[in-house]
């Protein structure tokens, strides 16, 4: 069967219905192809919630076992951490030394990253800025297993010489760490710094306030809430904190609250004892340092949602 | 109000700059320090050696980072291979296609969270899941998916961010021309962003490379007298190594000075390569 077609050639019908499917197919091809990539990628995020269902069940499962022998009541009131010869199984020790250093190091780290963040977008002259930013990147980018070595080899005879500290202390600890938050607080701060528009700072200047005064008085309180977030994630980050301690704090886990003696951390503690053997040779041990970590992570959870929802509010503010 | 007089306003102007300076100065200062005390401590052990030879508790003078050395390559390979296309996938899947809806927002708040658990903790689920539930034991791919798991969220966030900064005229014009989304992205949008893209596998591989609880956890073997030859092999990575020298006596420090020297030589490497990288592509886009 043929057919006359617009320039008066003939052509088959099956020729038609051809150049049809084939103008038709690709479309089919295509959207086939941009869902099974679309599902693909899905699969990738979808990763994020398991990895997240994995680490919190994962830590809770073992937990769970370990709450079977020692009670959690043990574990969370218990003032006494000696996991070898007692046999004690309280966690406070470990929280307390934890907070002290977290703690010491924020008083700190959180000062001078502020105080590096204000002058950096405030007062810094385009080059100085230019200088200083790829430093603080350098600061952010050393291991922390170097920023421990050089506690040990630093700071440490210092703090012996001068202030009759351990060979092992919390206070090498804490100033090391508070040093390693600086660039953590003072990008983040820039951030919500940058976030208030020049508007207000020009209107306050206009009217007469020094550089200071209209900075203390306008931008810092318009990015109070991005600020105290910058200021938590470094807390958090701080407790966090695992090989600085471990290297320059010792492994004193008697609750003392004199920083110029050893100390220990959750953190430290899960390092120090979780190595390979562990699981068979001594399995409350074993229990216990996913106790622990279940404890530090939820601890640390709460800090982050916390600094994410100071955050998303002061995104709001301003935009 | 009363105004405070101009004199007083200026002082108070001058002690806070001056606060401010010293805050920059510490963080400057510290770095200078920190490189200056490693390297003073690292020159009289700077030899072949501490390249060329395996660890060694027992003599300073022998002891080396050869199996250190080649097991930071494999793991930091091994765990770019796995973290850089999950998290790019995941990074594009967030920007581009998640309707805004309970569970994308389910899905972003667990990248920050993940971004936020402590790094020792996914020594803790390496040991549970990986070495033990999975029976991979203390090898590099045991390693290497636990650092996969760690480094993934950070991927996450800057493939986002590289994504993000790619101009949304760009897709338009490529829908335009009448190319599917998935071609616009593959074609314009992941090219243009690849500067960005470069960026996270900097970050990825920067925090890989230095971090050492995560496998101090999954690792003993600080003494490994072989060179790590693939997936299956026992490992020692330079973090654990060089922290493995401090724990030792004062003797050993000259080892682990050196060691950290030869880690910072090897950051600094990769990532002067991948800005260099970076720039020129940067330059030939827009």
């Amino acid at each position: 069967m043929t057919t006359v077609d617009a320039n008066g050639g003939t052509i088959s019908v099956r020729a038609r219905l051809k150049t049809l499917l084939a103008s038709l197919q690709p479309i089919y091809v295509w959207e086939a192809g941009e869902a099974f990539v679309r599902g693909l990628l899905f699969v990738a995020a979808a990763l994020a919630v398991i990895v997240t269902l994995a680490i919190g069940l994962g830590l809770l499962f073992e937990t769970a076992s370990f709450f079977a022998v020692v009670s959690p009541w043990e574990f969370y009131i218990g003032t006494r951490w000696s996991p070898d010869i007692a046999r004690a199984f309280g966690v406070l020790p470990l929280v307390a030394g934890t907070l002290i250093i977290a703690g010491g190091a924020c008083l700190i780290g959180l000062p001078l990253g502020l105080g590096a963040a204000i002058y950096l977008r405030e007062y810094a002259p385009a080059r100085i800025r230019e200088t200083v930013k790829p430093v603080l990147e350098i600061l952010a980018g050393i291991p922390t297993v170097v920023f421990g070595f050089f506690g040990l080899i630093t700071i440490r005879p210092f703090l012996q010489e001068w202030f009759g500290a351990d060979f092992f202390n919390g206070m090498t600890a804490i100033i090391v760490i508070g040093i390693l938050i600086i660039p953590i607080v003072s990008s983040l701060s820039e951030d919500a710094l940058t976030a208030v528009p020049v508007d207000l700072r020009d209107g306050a200047l206009a009217l007469g306030a020094t550089r200071f005064e209209a900075m203390s008085r306008v931008v810092v309180p318009g990015a109070f809430s991005g600020i105290v977030a910058s200021f938590l994630l470094a807390f958090s980050r701080a407790v966090g904190e695992t090989m600085v301690v471990l290297i320059v704090a010792g492994q004193n886990v008697s609750v003392q609250l004199n920083p110029l003696h050893s100390m220990q951390t959750m953190a430290a503690f899960i390092a120090r004892r979780a190595t390979g053997d562990v699981s068979t040779t001594d399995p409350a041990l074993y229990g216990s340092l996913f106790a622990v970590g279940f404890t530090l992570l939820l601890i640390t959870l709460a800090i982050n949602v916390l600094s994410d929802r100071l955050r998303s509010r002061f995104r709001e503010v301003y935009e | 109000m009363i105004p405070r007089s101009r004199r007083r306003r200026r002082v108070k102007e001058l002690i806070f700059v001056g606060l401010f300076l010293v805050s920059i100065a510490v963080a400057l200062a510290t770095v200078v320090i920190l490189l200056g005390s490693v390297v003073a401590t690292a020159l009289p052990s700077l030899r072949p050696s501490v390249l060329f030879n395996f660890a060694s508790f027992s003599n300073p003078d022998q002891a080396g980072y050869a199996a250190a050395i080649v097991g930071t390559l494999w793991i930091v390979g091994l765990t770019l291979l796995f973290s850089l296309p999950l998290g790019i996938a995941a990074g594009v899947y967030l920007e581009e296609y998640a309707p805004r809806n309970q569970l994308t927002r389910l899905l972003e708040a667990s990248v920050s969270n993940l971004a936020g658990v402590p790094s020792v903790v996914f020594g803790l689920i390496g040991l549970a899941v990986f070495v033990r539930a999975f029976g991979l034991g203390f090898t590099v791919i045991a390693a290497s998916l636990t650092l996969t798991i760690l480094v993934f969220p950070y991927v996450v966030i800057t493939a986002q961010e590289a994504v993000r900064a790619v101009p949304q005229s760009i897709r338009d014009g490529a829908v335009a021309l009448g190319s599917t989304k998935w071609q616009a992205i593959r074609r314009q949008v992941l090219p243009a962003g690849t500067p960005g893209l470069l960026t996270a596998s900097i970050l990825a591989a920067s925090r890989t490379m230095g971090e050492a609880a995560p496998l101090i956890v999954i690792s003993s073997f600080s003494l490994l007298r072989f060179l790590p030859d693939g997936p299956k092999s026992p490992f020692s990575v330079l973090p654990v190594q060089i922290f493995a020298y401090i724990s030792q006596p004062p003797a050993f420090h000259g080892v682990a000075a050196a060691g950290v020297l030869i880690l910072l030589f090897l950051l600094i490497t990769f990532n002067s390569v991948a800005i260099v990288v970076r720039n020129r592509l940067q330059r030939r886009r827009w």
